[in-house]
């Protein structure tokens, strides 16, 4: 895809020199606030039907019957897909080949394993068909009972957790390290199932053309969707043609294909026309995965300095009954702090849910907020200060492995963060501080880390006559950016102002780009782009080196630089001449270069590569009601090179709020007798509103990181979430002196 | 798709003819109506379309009080200049209620047919048990998610909780509902639960609410309405209080008291009892913090919802006593 813009709807781009670094302004923004961006669910193919799930309303089962009489006998229903009638898959939807695999629910049969799950699809000509004929199915179910919560089940201990870590893990005596403590503490805190809730519900739509698929569906995986597609459809992949050019948000929730997304395809192949399916709010609630629900217990023990002599981080989680996804929540505790005896430890029950997948910062937000809390229990219990408690636990190497870190500016985002908050003020004792309207002040603090990660990607770079350029690869925007980003990545590895790039992404036809996920997007895609640049300048500096005609004959690879759409030779820059000159002397309409992505194992094992942060959070509790506001938030970030400063903080300010929304908002309420959730829907589960974030700032620290990748790139996606609710749970703390050990925290909490 | 009509009234009686036909359902903002629609809800065979009609949308206010028209929108109405000055309690209710996007399209008249929350009673395909939606079938809330059920005029049938926040100022104001020929205190406009959920307001087939009207007093006058809630907006109160205050010559022995609960109760709840417990009483912290707790006699949790308990009293007595500062 390519975005559809003109240039006259772009403010001019202000540069000097390089455009990495610079602030523009979203190249897609203008699309998006005039409604003019197409995002999935906006396609409508001649000949579509509209298709609608039914889902069920039981936890746990079988369904019985279905009047699918009633329903087809409605105006305007085509049909209705059930297990009796869905055409045949080439794979098992309960088949998982590997971790990353998660099992469907495809009409496979007539069991019930959750509430939500699809048990039928109605197609009809319109939507108000397709609806009422789900709602004419009136189904009739075989209940069994639904196992519901952290203690509605047997637990036990999970053979991975995350991606596949070890469930339980340790380094040194922790028990001994307890035993030898001047001071310990243990505390247990309880954290809730969550849900994703883009923005953008999952939707598809689909066309078949014999055994090709054309389908617009919002992707963070394309080459992932397009190869699950494939296989479960016994077609080659490159019948599968995605586009994904913009998603509404998607925080882990569209990194895989999920079952409603299949059965869209589904519906399309048994009627033969094209098919659009959309989830209702209510409907994402089961099938496209959510945070499960964690009871977290830390042990920490401490010498008469203040240094942690043992961390023992356990924690409980849950999956389905059918498919294996375990919120990797003790693993925070792996590289903040050092102490000499660290472990950790899970384990988990099966209950009647979906599947539980990854939300953004899986694992490290729901243990950030314990850690950081616990950690916060332990500074207080030895009389110091949370900021120098933590400076004197700051872990020079990777606490868990001993590895060096491929850079660490934790100290200076402590420095920054602190001194802009103005924390050298806070009193050590809670409930000291009350503001002007009597209002109960506290101020606490949170570390923030998240793995700077890569995965594998490809890009194809192309220089052409007339001097401009092409990039593409198949990167996915969820509204982070990448149009953007990887556009001034491109825009410096072809050597060209950003203008003269054509840059395309958003597209399973296009270069494999990887997975919008794990915060290492930009790293991995934009690692690939960098390198096919470089691959085309190359050739291009080929070309133009070995020909005699050229000002730059003879000057060697090595020796040329390309900018601004010209190369020159190193050692002298006054001789050098345009992409266009080389490449029609050379009777070339254009060249191309090829490049890839991909961590780089012999740097994985020496470094231990993570990007780090500090917030600071101030909130007012109402001392008679328990309301708890945010009134201030400061985070300092080193998170490698930045991009692109402008989008990098709105990374950062959306994750601080989400790391509030997890302190004192999130949390899918489920009614224990039906196993279903009660508050599916964005009036009662609750996020955060603007007035509930008066002032959020976000410090952008400098950190040079030669090792993670040639252009020193973290990530900084999902960073912003750890901390932040730890710092927002230790503010409430220190502002009441009640130490929230129950998320979110609510006003009947603080009561008293 | 589901059928249904849709017929744009030409005046109030071909409206009231209209809506009194079986099945009919005025719709006039459509924020509550559209929303209980698509959750199967509401269920309306004819729309009777009333939001273009005229001379219903003034808002009308001298000595005597005000007379708001059904048909005036929540934002008009908490902007005015003189609903502030005069009523202030009812402007504050309102600019705390729903979104602003909800305000500008909501209206007076359909604000006061608003629905409860129970997210039961909201969901008719998963719970069919839900005694307001069908007589006799039962409650599904009791022993459920509980955490926003009412803890004050619940029944055995019913704890749904009533949620607005402007009826709550209305009552305690003693507004009046007009509906046409009739009008009645909107006290007696919203009904307890009892063994009859289904029923909420007082109004029969062929009534239109066609204004309201609430006396000018020095209580309304000296008014203000706290919303406790766990987000600052877009939000239910987790308890809230419309109290207003007239102090004799001696600017501390009160007068007279009005005192309103939201958030906790079956219907917008009136505390007379902490009224009478305050009238001619000093305004002192510890006499006020002690009559609130009447507010919640006779109070029975389901549980998750005991806070508001704890939480209701404390709320009037800071209403009560921030009044009392600006004596």
């Amino acid at each position: 895809m390519t975005l559809e813009l003109s240039l006259n709807q772009q403010p001019a781009h202000a540069r000097q020199g390089s455009s990495i670094g610079q602030p523009l302004t979203r190249r897609d923004g203008f699309l998006k606030v005039t409604g003019a961006a197409r995002y999935a669910a906006d396609n409508h193919p001649p000949g579509m039907l509209y298709a609608v799930l039914a889902v069920s309303s039981i936890a746990r089962g079988r369904v019985a019957a279905l009047d699918i009489e009633a329903a087809k006998a409605h105006q305007g229903v085509v049909e209705v897909m059930t297990p009796k009638n869905r055409p045949a898959l080439a794979a098992d939807p309960d088949a998982k080949d590997h971790p990353f695999m998660f099992r469907l629910d495809l009409l496979q049969n007539d069991q019930v394993r959750y509430p939500n799950q699809s048990i039928a699809v109605v197609i009809a000509e319109t939507l108000e068909a397709a609806t009422e004929g789900a709602a004419l199915l009136s189904p009739r179910y075989e209940v069994l009972p639904a196992r519901v919560g952290l203690d509605g089940a047997e637990s036990f201990v999970p053979r991975g957790v995350g991606v596949g870590g070890p469930a339980v893990q340790h380094k040194g005596d922790v028990e001994a390290g307890l035993k030898s403590a001047k001071t310990r503490i243990e505390a247990t805190y309880e954290t809730p199932a969550q849900y994703h809730n883009a923005m953008e519900p999952h939707a598809i739509v689909v066309a078949w053309d014999g055994d090709t698929l054309s389908i617009d569906t919002p992707s963070q995986g394309l080459a992932m969707a397009q190869g699950r597609i494939a296989g479960l459809f016994g077609i080659a992949p490159e019948n599968v043609h995605i586009r994904s050019p913009f998603l509404g948000g998607g925080f882990g929730s569209k990194g895989m294909i999920s079952g409603p997304q299949v059965l869209g395809i589904l519906a399309a192949r048994l009627v033969g026309r094209p098919v659009k399916l959309v989830l209702r709010r209510e409907q994402m609630y089961g099938p496209v995965g959510h945070r499960a629900p964690t009871r977290q217990t830390l042990r920490m023990g401490m010498d008469g300095e203040g240094r942690l002599t043992a961390l023992d981080h356990h924690a409980k989680t849950a999956s389905s009954t059918f498919d294996d996804f375990f919120e990797p929540a003790a693993d925070a505790s792996h590289t903040l702090y050092a102490s000499p005896a660290i472990a950790t430890s899970h384990d988990a029950v099966r209950l009647d849910t979906g599947t539980p997948l990854f939300m953004r910062a899986p694992g490290e937000a729901t243990g950030s907020i314990a850690l950081e809390s616990a950690i916060d229990e332990a500074a207080h219990a030895c009389g110091m200060d949370p900021l120098e408690f933590r400076l004197r636990n700051y872990a020079e190497v990777e606490p868990m492995t001993g590895k060096p870190f491929s850079s660490k500016a934790l100290r200076e985002c402590y420095r920054q963060a602190a001194e802009t908050f103005g924390w050298a003020s806070r009193p050590l004792q809670p409930r000291l501080m009350r503001d002007a309207d009597g209002f109960l002040t506290g101020w606490g603090m949170g570390t923030a880390t998240f793995p700077a990660l890569m995965f594998q990607a490809e890009a194809r770079a192309v220089l052409r006559a007339d001097g401009s350029g092409l990039m593409e690869t198949g990167a996915q925007d969820m509204g982070q950016g990448a149009w953007t980003a990887f556009a001034q990545i491109a825009a410096d590895g072809l050597g060209l102002d950003i203008d003269q790039v054509d840059f395309r992404a958003g597209s399973s036809d296009l270069p494999n780009a990887g997975i919008a996920g794990g915060s290492g997007h930009t790293a991995t895609a934009g690692m690939a782009i960098h390198n096919a640049g470089a691959a085309v300048i190359a050739r291009l500096a080929d070309l133009a080196t070995g020909n005699e005609a050229s000002p730059l004959f003879g000057a060697g690879n090595e020796g040329v630089l390309a900018r601004g759409g010209r190369l020159y030779r190193r050692d002298d820059e006054s001789r050098g001449e345009s992409y266009a000159e080389i490449l029609t002397r050379a009777g070339l309409s254009e060249i191309e270069g090829h490049g890839k992505g991909a961590p780089d194992p012999a740097s994985q094992e020496t470094y231990a590569k993570h990007a780090h942060g500090a917030v600071f959070a101030e909130v007012k509790v109402d001392p008679d009601f328990g309301q708890i506001r945010v009134t201030r938030l400061v985070g300092a970030f080193a998170a490698g090179r930045i991009i692109n400063p402008r989008l990098v903080r709105s990374q950062y300010y959306g994750g601080m709020i989400w790391g509030v929304s997890f302190a004192l908002n999130e949390e899918a309420i489920t009614d224990r007798r039906s196993g279903r959730i009660q508050n599916a829907n964005l009036a009662e589960y609750h996020v955060p509103v603007n007035a509930d974030v008066p002032s959020v700032e976000a410090l952008l620290v400098h950190e040079d990181d030669p090792h993670v990748n040639a252009l020193g790139i973290k990530g900084v996606g999902e960073i912003g979430i750890t901390g932040t609710a730890g710092a927002v749970a230790n503010a409430v703390w220190h502002a009441t002196g009640v130490r929230p050990r129950r998320f979110p925290i609510r006003i009947e909490d603080l009561l008293g | 798709m589901r059928d249904l009509s849709y017929f744009r009234a030409s005046s109030v009686d071909a409206a009231r003819q209209a809506a009194a036909l079986p099945g009919a359902m005025l719709l006039a903002g459509g924020t509550t109506l559209i929303d209980l629609a698509k959750c199967g809800v509401a269920e309306p065979e004819t729309l009777v379309d009333i939001a273009h009609l005229k001379g219903l949308d003034s808002i009308e206010v001298d000595e005597r009080g005000a007379t708001i028209g059904a048909l005036a929108r929540m934002s008009h109405v908490a902007d005015h200049a003189d609903i502030k000055s005069r009523f202030p309690a009812v402007s504050e209710a309102l600019w705390q209620a729903a979104s602003a996007q909800i305000r500008n399209m909501a209206t007076i008249g359909g604000n006061l047919m608003q629905r409860t929350r129970c997210p039961y009673f909201r969901d008719p395909a998963n719970f069919p048990a839900c005694n307001k939606r069908e007589p006799g079938s039962g409650c599904s809330a009791i022993g459920g998610v509980t955490r926003g059920h009412a803890v004050l005029g619940t029944s055995e049938a019913c704890i749904a909780m009533y949620p607005g926040d402007l009826a709550v100022a209305l009552v305690a104001f003693d507004a009046i509902v007009h509906l046409g020929e009739r009008q009645i205190p909107v006290d007696d406009f919203f009904l307890l639960p009892g063994t009859t959920p289904d029923r909420e307001h007082a109004i029969e087939p062929g009534e239109m609410i066609t204004a309201i009207e609430i006396p000018g007093s020095a209580a309304a006058r000296r008014s203000t309405y706290l919303k406790i809630r766990d987000r600052q907006s877009y939000e239910f109160a987790a308890a809230s209080a419309a109290v207003g205050i007239e102090f004799e010559p001696d600017g501390r022995t009160i007068r007279d008291l009005c005192v309103a609960l939201g958030g906790v109760a079956t219907k917008p709840w009136r505390a007379r009892t902490v009224e009478d417990a305050l009238k001619g009483k000093a305004l002192e912290p510890e006499t006020v913090r002690s009559a609130s707790l009447l507010a919640v006699e006779g109070a029975v949790d389901h549980g998750a919802n005991h806070y508001k308990i704890e939480l209701a009293p404390r709320v009037v007595a800071r209403a009560i006593l921030k009044l009392g500062e600006t004596a």
